[in-house]
């Protein structure tokens, strides 16, 4: 196998490709990606800066904004540990142990990535709502969960429910659990084994899921949007921001809420694309070890 | 230890902003529909600096925007609301049935059947009005598209709807040459938004459309904030009498003890300086005298019908006209 990939490898490019087929594809995904992302990211930044620096920071220190972004960075340093800690139990449950039920585990886990976010808001409106199965007893004891900060930490939590389990359990699948088994046959507790084993060989991995779970997290609008009640200053998160501002003519304000959500995206990517390359480095080096 | 640390930082701020809720001045909640934004952000400021001299006391206002029936819902559902400035009555009359948390005849507590201000529905058209667009019957030609929001959640679509039906009625003298004409007009309807603020985007901003239908004082928005050389007003010979009412949410205002406030709130509307400002805004003032007369210049004259007139009321309209099943329903086919 690996000598047939390497000597297709160096076949000369006029064989393999005579019509210059290779640039053609280049050349439409390029153009794509420029018209399709590349083009609106420069669009914000412009709208964004149109009426000049001092606009653009007045804009981001207006104190509806910073509540919004208050908010926004409450909502995911809630959410991201929750998700984490739900992500590495089921991921391990499922990846170390056969139980009855597993495969419908499993689905559970993907349903929110089926489920329009929109659903996702209003089953919580449904659930715990004034008119909801809860509504009577909440008010009763003065809990806001619906248009308050609850409900939209509610809504943030199903949507990024799967990221971190998503992500650990074909990696736990594929690391094997041999290592674990010889710690624990040397004495290790459950806990240590843990610790000392397999979260360093997932840790990659599990930033990842991380990661992906706060850009989420962060980024949300369907979900939110439905339990937010739209207050200004109070129950905004910054993507909820960027419509009420758009749709008050702000549009400098706008587009400077939406320049840090892309500032947002660019971290994450880069940060993503670093996880990658050490976990792919990780793996390589586990395989040679086990070769 | 990282988890510890994180779970203690996690405390530490949500009791932060508990306690910041404990500690800080009383706030109002004014749920409100979408194109009252910028007059209430005024007002508030008005009436925050008039309550601090009066009483001595720091008060915030909250302000939460959207689509009329929308904003009515989520009242419905448990939006905690001092108090309600809606786009009709009706959304109020339901929430009256639906929580019981104010009385059904809410509307007879202030003057003018609560509406401190009214306004009515006109046309916006592009610089030069290119369709030649002059009153209602223009917009059942072919070739010309209308902006409208969808009436099943915004209260400037039902108004919209229900001034098409008024101006049809009069002019044809019965029911089924306005339903006729009601359901040509909706033939030229492309796209539906949920709120009056998303059909004036969907025509300013996106360029989609001849004609947008529009509160009288959303066009003159639009036409101040994106450019005079962009747009034109027309004013049909016949629109409707939009009142937009305003009420205390009692139960909700009684257990946050801001009855007191709530009610100045909404008194104060009544006032000149209230009245001044809703004219700024381009709402046609319940007391036309405490309004700047060069604002009230501004309003065409047309003939306004009311809803109780024509129809005989909200209850009747929406039963007839939005509801599931509704003439509404029988009539639009999105295309």
């Amino acid at each position: 196998m690996k000598i047939t990939a390497a000597a297709h490898a160096h076949k000369p490019l006029s064989l393999s490709d005579p019509d210059g087929f290779k640039y053609l594809l280049i050349t439409l995904t390029l153009a794509i990606i420029g018209l399709f992302l590349v083009l609106p990211l420069a669009t914000v930044l412009t709208e964004a800066f149109a009426k000049g620096w001092l606009t653009y920071r007045d804009s981001l220190t207006h104190p509806d904004t910073l509540a919004a972004i208050r908010l926004t960075l409450l909502t995911a340093l809630i959410t991201v540990p929750l998700t984490t800690m739900f992500g590495v139990c089921a991921a391990w449950a499922i990846a170390r142990f056969e139980f009855s039920g597993k495969n419908v585990l499993l689905t559970l886990i993907d349903l929110p990535f089926s489920v329009s976010p929109v659903i996702a808001g209003l089953i919580y409106v449904l659930v715990f709502g004034a008119q909801g199965w809860f509504g009577t007893w909440l008010s009763d004891h003065d809990i806001k969960i619906i248009f308050a900060v609850p409900g939209i930490i509610l809504a943030t939590l199903f949507v990024t429910f799967p990221f971190v389990a998503r992500e650990l359990i074909p990696l736990l699948q594929e690391i094997g659990h041999e290592e674990e088994e010889a710690a624990l046959s040397l004495g290790a507790g459950s806990w240590k084994m843990f610790f000392k084993i397999t979260l360093p060989n997932i840790k990659w991995g599990l930033l990842y899921g991380v990661l992906l779970c706060n850009a989420r997290a962060m980024g949300e609008f369907g979900a939110v949007s439905v339990v937010s009640g739209h207050i200004r200053g109070l129950t905004n998160t910054l993507p909820l921001h960027v419509e009420v501002t758009y749709n008050e003519y702000d549009f400098v304000g706008s587009f400077a809420g939406a320049s840090l959500l892309a500032g947002l995206a660019v971290v994450t990517l880069v940060i993503k694309t670093f996880l990658e390359w050490r976990q792919a480095q990780d793996l390589k080096s586990a395989r040679v070890a086990s070769e | 230890m990282k988890l510890i640390t994180l779970a203690k930082t996690v405390i530490l701020i949500v009791a932060l902003s508990v306690s910041f809720q404990v500690i800080a001045d009383r706030t109002l909640l004014n749920v409100s529909y979408d194109p009252t934004r910028e007059f209430y952000q005024e007002y508030n400021k008005a009436f925050i600096k008039d309550w601090k001299e009066k009483t001595g006391e720091d008060v915030q206002i909250q302000q939460s925007h959207g689509g009329a029936g929308k904003q009515a819902r989520a009242v419905i559902d448990g939006l905690e609301a001092d108090v309600l400035t809606l786009a009709l009555s009706y959304d109020i009359d339901q929430i009256a049935a639906k929580t019981g948390k104010l009385d059904k005849s809410w509307q007879k507590r202030l003057p003018n059947n609560s509406a401190p201000y009214t306004s009515t529905i006109v046309f916006l058209v592009r610089k030069g009005n290119p369709k030649g667009v002059t009153d209602w019957t223009d917009l059942v030609k072919e070739g010309v598209a209308v902006i409208t929001p969808n009436p099943k959640t915004s209260g400037g679509a039902r108004y919209n709807y229900l001034a098409a039906w008024a101006f049809a009625e009069k002019k044809y003298g019965n029911k089924e040459a306005a339903k006729d004409f009601v359901k040509k007009l909706y033939k030229n309807v492309p796209i539906l938004d949920s709120g009056a603020r998303g059909s004036t985007t969907t025509f300013v901003q996106r360029g989609i459309g001849d004609v947008l239908l529009a509160w009288e004082n959303e066009a003159f928005l639009a036409v101040n904030q994106l450019g005079p050389d962009q747009f034109d007003i027309i004013v049909p010979q016949t629109s409707i009498l939009a009142e937009t009412p305003v009420t205390v949410l009692d139960k909700v205002a009684e257990k946050s003890g801001t009855r007191d406030l709530a009610e100045a709130y909404l008194n104060h509307l009544y006032s000149p300086v209230g009245q001044k400002l809703a004219a700024k805004y381009y709402y046609r003032p319940f007391k036309p005298e405490f309004a700047d007369p060069k604002d009230l210049a501004r309003f065409p004259k047309l003939e306004r019908v009311s809803v109780d007139e024509i129809f005989g009321g909200w209850e009747k309209a929406q039963a007839t006209h939005f509801a599931d099943g509704g003439t509404f329903d029988e009539i639009y086919a999105p295309q």
